[in-house]
């Protein structure tokens, strides 16, 4: 065989052949050497346009219609065509098949490379990640898309779009509080939600019978006679997660209001782990395609010349800028997490003095893959940073810790900087930037008055002084008292319990008219 | 593992043009601002152009719990002289360094684009059309002809003769006919051969030629017409006439009223010809032909003559515009002053000149903002043109004050005329 015969191809063109030969390589590269584990592959080549509209609905092939997705649409595509943002180059979707969307316009290198990112690396992440696993369902949930969007257009039809936009504003309002944070009895099996969906709807048609409306109740017992323990133990509180509230207790919704806040609720928490993940996700990914790309130069597969292409754009995907850069705007996650996986990399196969000192579990293993392999599937951002960010790596980043206290007249303290003393704050309070129980603000049910006005309190425990924003919390807020029908109160209180703000919301009539 | 390779290149695109539509829906009243400041600054011509709009993004946003304030840790790269204990000097509110500072207000707008259907259709609510559908224009149309496939009747004339042919070639093949060189071949075998396959060969010419007959070269059944069908056909051009009267008393609050009626006018023409010319007219006492930005915003003052106007649009239509050739439609616009004398020429112009050759004649009396329309007193001009509609005169005349009446009373012009037409017919 001469050596033409060994490349994949030649140039910038690409057919669909040569993407199945792509693919066919990088499989075995993936799955031979690097010993991953997949879900089947199923790869779409689309236009841009397609591409920006699958961005516009949280990068979902179906979706139901909402004029939020639209604004996203109007105005991803306004900053693309002022050429001030580009396109990503791919997008996955944690299902099974796992689908990776490849744009038209990228070269035979560019799709090498997506295809190593999205359709190994990201792939491998999403099928053995434990929150993943835990919390996701990649066989049902395409066809919980699919019927999420049949059952959203088939409420308008029957209560009209008005009512049906209206429920999913305020949901998606409160979708960042629709989380369940810690697993339950039974992981999310969406087939089976669907299923489950239909007949409760069945049913109920089945079931109706307009005269058990006029049948006589018997004397209520008066809810002031249950003691407040009990009241509280049945409904659940305190409650973080507000959809599920709702859902279950709002005494107004009619049933296919409570239907669709469980269809938020669904699709919030698949997405949940996502956002747990973002390092370690986009760091396996670029490591697994920096490993599937090197490795197939070295067989003499790619040219020189195709490899410095891909070297270029691994360079500019995994450039940090320094806080004082006018580019800087956070950890770019896909540095962060490259980083220190080839840290990793380096520390099993070859530690120092210092990496033994720190990670004697990893370090002089040997097996790079196999180490990798279990960090994979066993952290979230938070565990894994704290765990696995070493000091040679802070040094590389030179990170340094800034504590900022208003009280503090003088001005913003440094806190830790890249040395002996600094390593292990640094390392916390990176990982704690990446704590989701951290990020979003602790908001709670806490207690419903049930014997008089039906009032919903919650309340927010501040964190560090940080109070919420007062125009976007009485617009969640009063979102919340139109679904909840009676008024919402909302409490701000420090840790010692006193009570920084108070917020209260009246139910526009406007849910119930619908 | 088979790997699945699917090209979706080809599905439908716009997945998001329904969510994009309810975005336009819901942004109504913002996007409408925004389109009727950009059709003030725009010319006619643009309007159809569609185009670029500002919406404030606040207006739209969608609200989350957020947090802000209270002491903040933050670890960043890139530590070039700090040492554990330097207090750095606070940077200024809007300088704040780290993340999340001074975010949330960098956006306050966005710019997105209007396709051309969006932009006219926002500019037509805005001026409260009710419904573009029952719109109904007198149209004038004239009958052509079009190419309608074959037929196998017809007259001679229309007989197509390459689809004839080819008809009966596909019918020779198919019924094996033989061809003229198997026939000169066997012939040929004959000049010279043995007695015994001269008998043989006989036969077989024989056989060939009586198939050959059989199946005739052309047959009638081959034979096929081009079909023709005669189709109404919208005659595909037309001139608008916009005449102004820019004497001193009209006011820019009438001149915009007059803009917003020549543009739904042209907006209404442009959709149902394919070539709308637009010719502006503006007139003091003298009438000059001028462009668009001269007519609305050129400074001119003067007395009045109407006639003067009328006379140059008639000079015009005899010099450039056919009336065979195109529809004439023409827009007024004037607050209602004419000179005493004048009634009479102009009076005459329209009647003899000007009304015949037209399909329409609009006549727009502007007035005052805030003014009740129906408390002006009949102008000169008003009275004329009453006049001349009781004798029946195909005009259409009304008066407006508010931008907010502009739809209606073009609507109202419109069904009018139609009205008009079926009674006269």
């Amino acid at each position: 065989m001469t050596a033409t015969d060994q490349l994949l191809f030649q140039g910038a063109d690409w057919d669909f052949r040569t993407l199945q030969k792509i693919c066919d390589t990088c499989e075995q590269v993936a799955c031979d050497e690097l010993g991953l584990n997949v879900y089947p592959n199923q790869i779409e080549v689309i236009t841009a346009e397609q591409m920006l509209d699958a961005y516009s609905s949280v990068g979902m092939p179906l979706f139901y219609k909402h004029w939020s997705f639209g604004k996203h649409f109007a105005f991803q595509e306004a900053s693309y065509r002022k050429g001030l943002m580009g396109l990503a180059y791919e997008i996955v979707i944690n299902s099974s098949p796992c689908i990776s969307y490849l744009m038209e316009e990228n070269t035979a290198t560019m799709q090498t490379l997506v295809i190593a990112h999205a359709a190994f690396g990201h792939n491998h992440f999403f099928k053995n990640n434990y929150l993943f696993k835990q919390w996701t369902d990649a066989d049902g949930i395409l066809d919980y898309l699919e019927f999420a969007k049949r059952y959203v257009a088939h409420c308008e039809d029957r209560h009209g779009r008005q009512a049906v936009e209206h429920t999913l504003d305020a949901a998606h309002a409160l979708m960042s509080h629709g989380i369940d944070r810690y697993p339950g009895k039974k992981s999310l099996d969406l087939r089976a939600e669907e299923k489950r969906a239909g007949r409760r709807r069945a049913h109920e048609e089945a079931a109706f019978n307009d005269l058990w409306r006029t049948v006589p109740g018997g004397k209520v017992k008066s809810s002031a006679i249950l003691d407040v323990e009990r009241r509280r133990q049945m409904l659940g509180l305190p409650q973080e997660n507000l959809l599920y509230f709702l859902e279950k207790t709002a005494p107004r919704l009619r049933p296919w209001q409570r239907e669709l806040l469980r269809i938020v609720r669904h699709i919030a928490q698949y997405f949940y782990p996502q956002s747990q993940t973002k390092v370690m996700n986009e760091g396996t990914a670029t490591y697994v395609h920096y490993r599937i790309m090197s490795r197939l130069h070295q067989q003499g597969r790619l040219t020189d010349g195709n490899f410095l292409e891909f070297l270029q754009s691994h360079t500019n995907v995994v450039f940090q800028p320094e806080f004082d850069d006018p580019r800087y705007s956070g950890f770019n996650p896909y540095a962060l997490g490259f980083a220190m996986m080839q840290d990793i990399e380096r520390i099993v196969t070859d530690p120092d003095a210092e990496d033994r000192e720190w990670f004697p579990d990893i370090a002089g293993k040997g097996d790079a893959m196999a180490v990798l392999r279990d960090i994979w599937a066993n952290y979230r951002d938070e565990s894994f940073i704290s765990q696995f960010m070493s000091p040679r790596l802070m040094r590389h980043f030179r990170l340094f810790h800034l504590h900022d206290d208003p009280e503090e007249r003088a001005g913003i303290l440094v806190d830790a900087i890249h040395n002996e003393r600094g390593y292990r704050r640094l390392r916390r309070e990176l990982a704690r930037q990446y704590d989701v129980g951290f990020i979003d603000p602790n908001i709670e049910v806490v207690d419903v008055d049930l014997a008089g006005d039906r009032r919903l309190m919650l309340r927010h425990t501040v964190v560090k002084g940080a109070q919420l924003t007062e125009t976007d919390t009485k617009r969640v807020l009063q979102h919340l008292a139109d679904l909840w029908s009676y008024d919402v109160s909302l409490v701000e209180s420090d840790a010692s319990g006193t009570v920084l703000k108070e917020y209260v919301a009246h139910p526009r009539n406007i849910s119930v008219a619908a | 593992m088979a790997i699945h390779i699917v090209d979706r290149r080809l599905n439908p695109g716009s997945k998001s043009l329904e969510n994009r539509q309810r975005f336009l829906r819901r942004a109504k009243a913002l996007v409408q601002g925004a389109v009727k400041k950009s059709s003030q600054e725009r010319d006619i011509k643009d309007v159809l152009e569609g185009g670029e709009v500002s919406v404030p993004i606040d207006g739209m946003d969608e609200p989350r719990f957020r947090r802000e304030g209270g002491t903040r840790d933050m670890v960043l790269p890139g530590n070039k002289k700090f040492v554990e204990g330097d207090m750095l000097p606070r940077p200024n509110q809007s300088g704040g360094k780290g993340r999340g500072a001074g975010e949330g207000d960098s956006e306050d707008t966005f710019r997105f684009v209007l396709s051309r259907d969006e932009f006219v259709d926002l500019f037509l609510d805005d001026l409260e059309l009710p419904d573009l559908a029952k719109r109904k224009l007198a149209e004038v149309e004239c009958e052509g002809i079009r190419r309608a496939g074959y037929s196998t009747s017809g007259s001679p004339a229309n007989i197509s003769v390459s689809r004839t042919v080819s008809r009966a070639l596909a019918r020779r093949v198919a019924l094996r006919r033989p061809r003229p060189e198997e026939l000169a071949a066997l012939e040929a075998e004959l000049e010279d051969c043995s007695e015994a396959r001269r008998v043989e060969l006989l036969a077989e010419i024989e056989a060939l030629k009586a198939k050959i007959k059989r199946i005739p070269f052309i047959d009638p059944i081959d034979i096929r017409y081009r079909r023709f069908e005669t189709v109404p056909k919208p005659v595909a051009q037309a001139v608008m006439f916009c005449l102004m009267d820019v004497s001193g008393s009209m006011t820019e609050h009438m001149k915009d009223l007059a803009k917003r009626f020549y543009m739904l006018l042209y907006v209404f023409l442009k959709r149902r010809y394919r070539h709308v010319e637009i010719v502006f007219i503006r007139h003091t006492d003298r009438a000059e032909e001028v462009d668009e930005q001269t007519f609305f915003y050129g400074p001119a003052s003067g007395g009045t003559l109407v006639s003067s106007a009328l006379q140059a649009m008639h000079d015009i239509v005899r010099t450039r515009f056919r009336p065979e050739d195109w529809n004439i439609y023409a827009a007024q616009a004037s607050d209602g002053d004419n000179s005493y004398a004048d009634g009479e020429v102009a009076s005459r112009l329209l009647t003899d000149k000007i009304l015949p050759v037209s399909q329409f004649f609009a006549y727009l009396e502007v007035g005052q903002e805030n003014g009740l329309s129906y408390e002006m007193p009949n102008s000169a001009l008003w009275t004329l043109y009453e006049g001349l509609r009781a004798n029946g005169a195909p005009l259409s005349m009304r008066k407006v004050n508010e931008r907010s009446e502009i739809f209606p009373v073009f609507h109202d012009l419109f069904q009018r005329r139609s009205q008009q037409e079926r009674t006269a017919s």
